[in-house]
């Protein structure tokens, strides 16, 4: 399976009825088990395309499409969300086993699965808990423990770690690379941490901010399986660097904005 | 102090001066037993009142006559015919007010054609005093039980109405989006995100509508009724029996505050995610 964008736009309106333009002309793919991961300053539009991939927004041009998916079969994509958005009525348990009970899985085996997934996570033993007895990190793992459960051709990640403070948000980038090895799933993957990016990403999409064009895609050239160490590596931070460089006139920018 | 370097050269010698917590002023503090106090203050000069002779027990009984008369009633069975009758109206009207109102609330706040057509009809209904509206009730529905409950019900429809459309409105939109996202269609979201979702302002809706529909129950029964504690307020006060009444008004007191504790109960229990 693989995500197929073609020439995607977006166009809005603001408040005040003028139309603004979010995203121009995106073109970019994801193949099977790879990770990519969108950065750009503010305002590139980066979790708007991952909303229309998503099918949670319309687009206004262009389209995305999911090559070598069967009909009716496994769900094209999940997505995890900086905000968490757990269910706060729902235990842990109950929340991973959402996806499952819209596909009509029977009750006592989703319960299995959910728990599978749990473990895989790092959180048997919670299941029991409610949303707002967990740490922010540990409520990031309900989400993407959510996600993972209904088996996604693609796993769409909006920010999932930009929530957190520093400390958590390095573990959890380790725990994402281990979930990884583990999972080998289709990742798209939006952060607006270049380090993040380039830790956790095959290629890096770079983008302009308005409209949010492909600036920019970089392979990134660090062997898997990766961790912590990764960081200090040469090709890593020239990496980062570069990126950087196309980024930060634009920053700098988008920070003088509202 | 050893490491003060030169700081007598800027004014101010080798003296301590102590850090204070400058808040005390604010914090405030449990007075519970102040709390007992003023209830049980407030009793005995009632009673002492009434036993001074200065103000006549006719016009203020006093509480342990109250009490007595209470007694009285409860032993020879003559409150629970009252009682019962304004239980069966109330009950009635708030549970067909609530159930409506909750299923208008949710019409209007996730169906557009529901919000464009209901919006404006509530909100032109809703200012009209409800008990103004017994005499057509009763017009329409006789002047039996169908009249009372039918008012309180209405009074009971508006707030929960209400308040189930603002908290269908303010569901959190990341959770609906992470709903769809899982592969929840439209029943799925109604059934396990926006009607868990707007629970708690539904439970401010029962809160609103229990007094609603209190003062409903009593106004209808003062209007017309042979039974219920309305009534018997009503006739004991035409009497001049006013211990009967002042019982009848403990009664009524002792039955908000029943109504309160129990939804509060049932919140606790039907929404153990609020205020942790």
């Amino acid at each position: 399976m693989r995500l197929v964008i073609e020439d995607l736009s977006k166009t809005y309106r603001d408040r005040e009825g003028r139309p603004v333009e979010a995203l121009a002309g995106i073109s970019l793919a994801v193949e099977p088990q790879e990770v990519v991961a969108i950065v750009g300053p503010s305002g590139c539009g980066k979790s708007t395309l991952l909303n229309i991939v998503a099918g949670l927004l319309p687009a206004s041009a262009g389209r995305a499409y999911f090559e070598g998916a069967a009909e009716g079969g496994r769900p094209l994509s999940a997505m995890v969300f900086q905000e968490f958005a757990l269910f706060p009525w729902r235990t842990v348990l109950d929340n991973v086993c959402f996806g499952l009970e819209e596909q009509g899985m029977p009750p006592g085996r989703r319960r299995r699965v959910a728990r599978e997934f749990l473990e895989l996570v790092g959180l048997a033993g919670f299941e029991a808990k409610f949303p707002h007895q967990l740490s922010g990190g540990m409520r990031q793992r309900v989400g993407i423990a959510r996600a993972l459960a209904v088996d996604p051709h693609l796993l769409l990640m909006d920010e999932p770690l930009s929530a957190l403070d520093a400390q958590a948000r390095a573990l959890m980038q380790v725990e994402l690379l281990r979930l990884w090895e583990k999972t080998r799933k289709s990742i798209l993957y939006v952060t607006h941490s270049i380090q993040e990016a380039v830790l956790l990403a095959d290629r890096v999409a770079v983008f302009s901010r308005r409209p949010g064009r492909l600036r920019a895609l970089l392979p990134v050239p660090l062997p898997r399986p990766r961790g912590e160490a990764a960081q200090a590596d040469r090709a890593f931070l020239d990496l980062v660097d570069r990126i950087w460089g196309l980024i930060r006139a634009e920053a700098v920018e988008a920070m003088a904005e509202v | 102090m050893g490491t003060d370097q030169g700081g007598s050269g800027r004014g101010h010698g080798g003296g301590v001066i102590p850090v204070t917590n400058r808040m005390a002023f604010l914090e405030r503090r449990d007075r519970r037993l102040l709390r007992v106090a003023a209830v049980a203050g407030l009793v005995l000069a009632w009673e002492a009142l009434g036993r001074s002779g200065l103000v006549r027990t006719v016009f203020l009984p006093p509480p342990l006559a109250v009490l007595a008369e209470g007694a009285r009633m409860v032993a020879g069975g003559e409150i629970f015919g009252h009682l019962a009758a304004s239980l069966v109206r109330i009950l009635a009207g708030f549970a067909l007010g609530a159930l409506a109102g909750i299923a208008a609330g949710i019409a209007l706040g996730f169906f557009q054609t529901a919000e464009a057509v209901g919006t404006p009809i509530l909100n032109a209904l809703f200012p009209i005093p409800k008990i103004a509206l017994l005499p057509l009730l009763i017009l329409w529905l006789g002047i039996e039980e169908k009249s009372k409950i039918a008012v309180i019900a209405l009074g009971v429809f508006f707030p929960m109405a209400i308040n189930t459309y603002t908290g269908v409105r303010h569901v959190d939109p990341v959770l609906v989006r992470a709903a769809v996202s899982l592969g929840a269609g439209r029943r799925g979201v109604i059934r396990k995100v926006i009607i868990p979702g707007a629970l708690p302002m539904i439970f401010a809706g029962f809160k609103l509508g229990a007094g609603t529909a209190l003062l409903l129950l009593v106004a209808a029964e003062i209007i017309n009724a042979k039974r219920g504690l309305g009534a018997m307020i009503n006739s004991a006060g035409d009497l001049m029996q006013t211990t009967k009444l002042m019982v009848g008004l403990v009664v009524l007191s002792l039955l908000g505050l029943a109504s309160a504790w129990g939804l509060a109960a049932l919140e606790r229990l039907l929404i153990p995610w609020k205020d942790l």
